[in-house]
């Protein structure tokens, strides 16, 4: 018997008898009053910034600062003016410069402050890790208040890979002492439109 | 690395030794868990959230043989490859082969439980081939060539001048620089070229969803995503409980693994891989271990929910005073002494006596496990089995002999006390280990039945 085989079989003979699914109500799940607030409470309390904006302009004004100032910053949302396309062939000793890059996020959850992006939205997985700094694009009618709304909404398995993004990397592995920017990017600002 | 022969009462004794550090860890891991109590508590539905984790892991392992092979079709058509290894060798020997067929030569490796108890480092590295573990914690303690000490919180036991120190020795920082955000730093350059040059990465699994084929790796520093999306080779590790079925069922145990962990309302990254990128391969290695051997054990297949948030870790008096090595297996705590006896009952039969059995660990449990139960169910095994100590054996049986007598009981409750009163020294010695740490408590002058007795007539 191959190993597959000896260990399902071992766990069909050891499994216990069938139990049922329980119901999931979303009645019981807590509610907000007010989304944006309760999302940047908690995003600022887990490290991470939040603008407000009435339209994209003044981002994509300080994009283009950037860009003139020489910073290596890559452009993945549309609105902002010419997107980097075809990155998904670039290799981390390619990207291990990026200053700054900009991604459109699909949901924003109020509860603990993530923000889900599909592969298609980074362009190439490594990006929203490998670079500096993060800035991610939500809109103010994408904010749900939990995780299990999240995932009514989004089809977690439709790209090759997806996150939910909460805030810039951390640690806290040196006598519990928290330290923001281990791996990941150093700094996340979220702009919500 | 350094995993003790000892005893846990053996090691605790070493670690107790520094007074100051014990009393740190003693109150930092409290102050964790008081951090998870504040995250629950801001939940109103926290205790139905639970109910539902627990529903669902319980339905998972009833059916779970299906679960796995939806879940391998799944990942295939998504091409992914599957292994299956019955133990921790296989384990290791897979992942050896893919090094080897592969002709790999850099490797880094996120958090992963699952190599600790296979012993992977120790396995590649006597075949030569070297690991870079990238998650910070983890990192420290493997240039200091220690085994982690907590699953969540790796160098707990450490001190930042302990880190410093080891980065000054390995990483050339400045000595005496004790910043954490100085020495951080230095980690992060330091790693950052680990991953860019790296040709494969092993990452762990937090949860494996049948329906998708997809897995979710959870971490806060990003160590994970850096290794699998930069190397060319991903390779998954997973023990087959990790299996959950449906995407859905993630906002249930994505909502409990942070809060429960650190008091955090989710980790930063939560990563779901579902297909290689184009021109990588990725694998991933589904292994056994004697879980399912302990899916047939009744009293303690409910184990096998766990999703070591190290919750139980953090709330327990005894861990939190004795520290991890004290439990010389890859996972300590209560949780690791209720799983370690099945991998190996003569080597891990200390741990279920390494508890109070006060129950805290099975309140804090976010998928509820029954931990102190299994404790105690886990010690009539080991009596048994005989796989304990002849004075311990001796020890109980002559306390359960008394205790069925109440005329002896009574009696030998009033004799204990005029000894105590009378020759102090009988039990305030050396050979007492009850005496050790601690000073025996003044003897009360009546028994509890007494002073009843005396208290109803009045």
């Amino acid at each position: 018997m191959s190993a597959r085989e000896t260990i399902l079989k071992t766990i069909t003979a050891n499994k216990p008898s069938l139990t049922e699914l329980p119901a999931i109500d979303l009645v019981e799940v807590i509610q907000y009053n007010d989304l944006l607030q309760q999302y940047k409470t908690v995003l600022q309390s887990i490290g991470g910034g939040t603008v407000e904006l009435q339209d994209i302009n003044s981002l994509k004004e300080e994009l283009q600062t950037k860009k003139a100032n020489g910073d290596f910053v890559l452009n993945r949302i549309a609105s902002l003016g010419d997107v980097e396309e075809s990155i998904a062939h670039l290799t981390a000793p390619d990207l291990a410069a990026v200053d700054t890059a900009y991604v459109e996020g699909t949901i924003a959850v109020a509860e603990n402050g993530a923000i889900w992006l599909y592969e298609s939205q980074m362009g190439n997985r490594l990006l929203p890790f490998i670079c500096q700094h993060l800035v991610i694009v939500i809109e103010k009618k994408n904010i749900v208040a939990t995780m299990h709304h999240a995932y009514q909404q989004i089809e977690s398995a439709k790209d090759g890979f997806g996150v939910f993004l909460a805030g810039p990397s951390k640690t806290a592995d040196i006598e519990q002492s928290l330290v923001i920017g281990a791996h990941g990017a150093r700094s996340l600002i979220v702009y919500i439109i | 690395m350094s995993k003790s022969s000892l005893s846990h009462a053996e090691a605790a004794e070493q670690f107790i030794k520094d007074e100051p550090r014990t009393d740190w860890h003693d109150e930092t891991l409290w102050f964790v868990r008081q951090k998870r109590d504040k995250a629950a508590h801001g939940l109103p539905e926290w205790e139905q959230l639970r109910e539902w984790a627990s529903q669902i892991k319980n339905h998972t392992l009833s059916n779970l043989d299906n679960y796995l092979l939806e879940f391998e079709a799944n990942a295939n058509a998504n091409g992914v490859t599957i292994h299956w290894a019955p133990d921790a060798a296989d384990h290791n020997r897979i992942i050896f082969d893919l090094i080897q067929k592969n002709n790999i030569q850099k490797i880094v490796k996120s958090k992963s439980m699952l190599t600790e108890e296979c012993g992977l480092n120790e396995f590649l590295h006597a075949k030569g081939v070297e690991t870079i573990d990238t998650d910070l914690g983890e990192r420290i303690v493997q240039l200091r060539y220690e085994a982690p000490s907590h699953i969540v919180l790796p160098a707990i036991h450490l001190k930042k001048q302990d880190v410093s120190d080891t980065f000054h020795e390995h990483l050339n920082t400045e000595k005496g620089n004790n910043d954490p955000q100085y020495l951080t730093e230095a980690a992060r350059q330091h790693l950052r070229e680990k991953f860019i040059e790296s040709e494969l990465a092993i990452t762990g699994v937090n949860f494996a969803v049948a329906e998708t084929g997809g897995f979710v790796v959870c971490t806060n520093e990003g160590n994970a995503d850096m290794g699998a999306h930069a190397a060319k080779i991903h390779i998954a590790c997973m023990g087959f409980e990790k299996m959950i079925p449906k995407a859905e069922h993630l906002s249930v145990f994505l909502r409990l693994l942070a809060r429960s962990a650190t008091g955090q309302p989710i980790t930063t990254y939560s990563s779901h891989f579902n297909k290689p990128r184009e021109g990588q391969e990725m694998h991933i290695v589904i292994v056994d271990n004697g879980r399912s051997r302990q899916l047939g054990r009744a009293d303690f297949r409910n184990s096998l929910k766990c999703i070591r948030c190290a919750a139980c870790f953090n709330t327990c008096p005894v861990y939190r005073r004795s520290g991890g090595y004290s439990y010389h297996t890859a996972v300590a705590g209560p949780i690791g002494s209720i799983l370690n006896p099945n991998i190996d009952m003569r080597a891990n039969a200390d741990l279920p006596f390494a508890s109070t059995l006060c129950g805290s660990c099975s309140n804090v449990c976010p998928v509820k496990i029954d931990i102190h139960d299994q404790l105690w169910k886990w010690r009539q095994v080991l009596v048994e089995e005989g796989y304990v100590d002849a004075s311990k054996k001796v020890g109980l049986k002559g306390m359960a002999f008394v205790l069925a007598r109440p005329g002896l009981y009574r009696f030998a409750g009033k004799a204990g006390r005029a000894v105590m009163r009378l020759f102090p020294w009988l039990l305030n010695n050396k050979l007492n280990p009850w005496y050790k740490q601690r000073e025996m408590p003044a003897p009360p002058k009546q028994s509890f039945r007494d002073w009843y007795i005396k208290n109803k007539q009045q």
